[in-house]
């Protein structure tokens, strides 16, 4: 099979992992030799038609796999072509195309052959080809495999930028189900080992050591398999953010892949769903949010229609309207309307001005969104049925979303779900 | 009011308008013109001058990137924040709400959407000049940011020779010094790069064509980058063939919906054999049932040591309901018979518990069990394995290999030894015994039939 071919097979193969980001690693130049930099803040090299940002060269080593994972289209009792590289190709493949500026690095991941062992070894040493007889200063990602000994697991740390263990599903039950040769407390503890060696790197950082996967860890949950609610994915993923200190969850909507097994469901889950975890995550992450705030067992999903943010000042109405020219940080933070951003600009601005609708204009902010809840210099929004409005024209809200900014998923692009 | 020549430099700028302000020139009295646009004032010299103007720095930063901007409106509006900053707005740039700043931020912000973009679109083209090897890329900024932009290229292609060509300015890097030329025309630059095909591959497998969404694609890729991008031109026939791609998965979604049931489901694990036979009697897990009489089960004690699996039933199997009683069967018995292997020591079963064929004219042709079907009937085999533990475990041809080890296992390359597999640390694979009657020559037929023989001494040994 020529490099083409298997190129086509083992990168369709790897399109179904959501994480792209090539950001947040440390600063790096081939000034003194090799080839590449890094800068901390990735870059999307291209964008395909359906909107998504190409950073990495994302491939699979093989799609050979002895597992039977029923969400996955490599799974053993799949009926795809297979294909696998030799390890020379893969490096060859990422120099070639680095050097032509097409990628920031490489995203490698392999389906398991002959035992976990084997299969991470050879992942881990495409990356030690690349930076220590290539000298490679781009981004490097390894996805990991939980099953694998510590050793190569360290190892991988020690030449990779960012490594990921998918915990793929929310639920141990889930797992079962699905992935039957995979077990919730061996990932959790993979994780945790990955924590403790980024953890004791980072404090001996004195010591000239090489870094251990400066980027950090990351972890990708399939969405819509199963029947769990959301509340269980943001709780999981609340604490795997907290007990692992992951720089990431990736939540990727299950898509029927080709040659799917019956044990799955027919319908792909709607993609908004995707897009509401992603905000709510956001909003967990950095508007300090809590996850029970968004979601709990008696609504344990987010709704479809509404944004998260907007959903949660609506049902406390109370909270508002807030006066832009006093409230402190965190109470801005939860207007819906205004992003990080934007309402770190408004509290440098207050140091010199009173805020008023026209100052918000000038910030690009939606005077629309916001003014239901803001009290500013010159306004004060009408007392009744002020959200009624907003609760009613949902539906349409919905529509003009998702024609805006769809999703929110690159670490590189702009367009975080709220970017302002 | 009166008109200002300097270079469009950020240093001449700077030195202009350090002289102008100390002259307390208005930002109303005068106009900068640095040579590009229409001279409509009357021009006025300034003298030279040291005094120094303490702005804050963050402005400095601004102003170098906004000098790079095309908008002839630059100078103006750099002087006048600049004037305003040195009036009593010394907290200007702070005041993010302010027209000027606002303007300003604004294109600070397309100067430097404009440095991210070329990072991320310059495509550099292999050639050999003189012997060297040159990457070359040809790109067209919005601003005038080459020089800006150069050092980040130096950083990370600081061991390549490289060429950034573009109209206004091009840069070039030869391992050790970085040097700028006049812009030049886009036929400058190489047409091709033998890498570029692989590159558009990559770029085609990874689209989704059930996603379709050129609205965001086209934010952040906007058409002016297309005739640059080698990768963009799979583009309109990506978008012209995703509704046939999407309609061909949905229409191989539902095939397969309707093909696939699921997988067999044993009902209690402390079975023993012949109630697990009568149990897969009735299996309607996938859909090889509906045209198949029976289900051939697995047969022999439940003390055998030795078990021989298959891959399915024959013709003659399905109608009488035992595995191995065709011709096949006839070519394993002769042959366990001389190598020694006790038949009633063995048992005797398939991968796959029902016949699949296909109708050719008259005849059932066996049709060989895929992937699928070996997975929806794999529960039967490790049940019946559960139970009899065997202590040697022999795969007959291909389809037995792969599910006994559970992966593509090729037999020719591994028959004749021991091996590790799912059901047993000792397990041998060797051919299909109707493999031996397919022989093209009788010669042939008795080589294939010694090599099988051979291979099932290993049992006896
Ligand atoms: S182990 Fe990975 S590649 Fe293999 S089937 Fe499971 S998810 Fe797919
Ligand atoms: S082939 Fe196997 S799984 Fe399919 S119906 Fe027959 S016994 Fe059941």
């Amino acid at each position: 099979m020529n490099l083409g071919a298997k190129l086509s097979i083992l990168a369709d193969a790897a399109k179904y992992d959501a994480s792209c980001a090539s950001s947040g690693t440390s600063r790096r130049d081939s000034r003194a030799g090799g080839i590449g930099s890094t800068t901390g803040s990735g870059i999307c090299h291209s964008y395909t038609p359906d909107g998504r940002c190409v950073s990495l060269l994302k491939i699979l080593l093989t799609n050979f796999c002895v597992y039977d994972c029923l969400y996955c289209i490599n799974r053993r009792s799949s009926n795809v072509r297979r294909a696998r590289f030799t390890i020379d190709e893969v490096v060859n493949l990422t120099i070639d195309f680095y050097r032509r500026n097409y990628i920031e690095g490489l995203f490698l991941s392999s389906g398991i052959i002959h035992n976990p062992d084997y299969t991470m070894e050879r992942v881990v040493e495409v990356a030690r080809k690349l930076r220590a007889e290539h000298g490679f200063k781009g981004y490097i990602h390894l996805k990991t495999i939980p099953e694998a000994s510590s050793e190569l697991i360290d190892q991988a740390g020690l030449w990779a930028d960012r490594i990921s263990i998918n915990v793929e599903l929310p639920t141990e039950t889930d797992l079962s189900v699905l992935a039957p040769e995979k077990n919730l407390s061996r990932i959790e503890k993979a994780m945790a080992h990955i924590r403790g060696r980024i953890d004791s790197v980072k404090a001996e950082k004195k010591s000239k050591g090489r870094a251990f996967a400066p980027a950090g860890q990351s972890t990708q949950m399939i969405v819509g398999a199963t029947s769990t609610p959301d509340v269980d994915i943001l709780v999981r993923a609340t604490n795997l953010y907290l007990t692992k200190s992951l720089k990431r969850v990736y939540y990727s909507a299950f898509s029927p892949i080709p040659d799917a097994s019956a044990r799955l469901p027919v319908l792909r889950p709607p993609l908004v769903r995707e897009h509401r975890l992603y905000q709510a995550d956001w909003l967990i992450r950095f508007y300090n949010y809590k996850a029970e705030e968004l979601v709990n067992s008696s609504r344990p999903n987010l709704d479809l229609n509404i944004d998260p943010k907007l959903y949660w000042a609506l049902s406390n109405p109370d909270h508002f309207p807030v006066d832009i020219n006093s409230a402190p940080r965190e109470i801005l933070l939860r207007v819906p309307g205004l992003g990080v951003r934007n309402v770190n600009r408004l509290l440098v601005i207050r140091r010199w001005k009173r805020i008023g609708m026209l100052d918000l204009k000038r910030l690009g902010i939606s005077l629309k969104k916001v003014s239901p809840f803001l009290i500013t210099l010159d306004h004060l929004p009408p007392r009744s049925e002020r959200f009624e409005s907003l609760l009613n024209n949902r539906e349409k809200s919905l529509q003009q979303e998702l024609f805006d900014d769809w999703p929110g998923k690159s670490d590189n692009g702009t367009k975080f779900p709220y970017a302002g | 009011m009166k008109r200002l020549d300097f270079e469009p430099t950020f240093k001449c700028w700077r030195e202009t308008a350090r002289a102008a302000l100390s002259a307390e020139l208005s930002p109303e009295a005068i106009s900068w013109s640095d040579g590009e646009a229409t001279q409509l004032f009357e021009p006025m010299a300034l003298e030279s001058n040291q005094t120094r103007y303490n702005v804050p720095k963050r402005f400095m930063e601004v102003a170098e990137r906004v000098v790079c901007h095309r908008s002839q409106g630059r100078w103006d509006l750099l002087y006048k924040v600049l004037w305003r900053i040195t009036h009593g707005e010394r907290h200007l740039l702070e005041v993010f709400s302010d027209v000027d700043t606002a303007a300003l931020y604004k294109m600070d912000k397309e100067v430097r959407r404009d440095v991210h973009k070329m990072r991320a679109f310059v495509r550099f083209r292999h050639v050999v000049q003189e012997e060297e090897a040159w990457y070359v890329a040809w790109f067209e900024p919005d601003h005038h940011i080459i020089r800006i932009n150069a050092p980040f290229f130096v950083d990370r292609f600081a061991q390549m020779r490289w060429s950034i060509l573009s109209a206004d300015e091009c840069a070039h890097w030869d391992q050790r010094h970085l040097t700028f030329t006049d812009g030049v025309r886009r036929e400058h630059a190489p047409n091709r790069d033998e890498v570029e095909e692989l590159w558009r591959t990559y770029y085609s497998t990874i689209f989704n064509p059930a996603r379709v969404k050129t609205s965001a694609m086209l934010a952040e890729m906007p058409k002016k980058y297309w005739r640059n991008l080698p990768e963009a031109r799979a583009i309109p026939e990506l978008l012209e063939q995703a509704p046939k791609r999407v309609e061909n998965m949905i229409k191989a979604s539902d095939a397969k919906q309707e093909a696939e049931i699921g997988k067999a489901v044993v009902p209690a694990a402390d079975l023993d054999l012949e109630s697990l036979k009568k149990a897969a009697a009735g299996c309607e897990a996938c859909p090889l049932y509906r045209n198949a009489t029976q289900t051939v089960f697995g047969e022999g004690p439940l003390q055998a040591d030795i078990v021989f699996v298959g891959e399915q039933p024959g013709d003659q199997e399905d109608r009488i309901g035992r595995p191995f009683v065709g011709p096949a069967g006839a070519v394993l018995d002769r042959a366990m018979m001389e190598a020694g292997v006790v038949r009633a020591r063995c048992y005797v079963t398939n991968s796959v518990k029902h016949f699949k064929w296909e109708l050719r004219g008259k005849r059932r042709l066996h049709q060989t069990p895929n992937a699928r079907d070996i997975e929806a009937c794999r529960p039967w085999l490790e049940a019946e394995l559960r139970l009899l533990k065997p202590q040697y475990l022999v795969c007959l041809g291909s389809t037995a290999a792969n599910a006994v080890f559970g992966r593509p296992t090729k037999v020719l390359q591994n028959r004749g030894k021991w091996m590790e597999s799912l059901y047993s640390k000792q397990t041998l694979i060797t051919v299909h015994p109707s493999s031996i009657l397919r022989a093209r020559d009788p010669e042939q037929q008795e080589k294939a039939y010694g090599d099988f023989v051979n291979d099932l001494r290993l049992l006896v040994r």
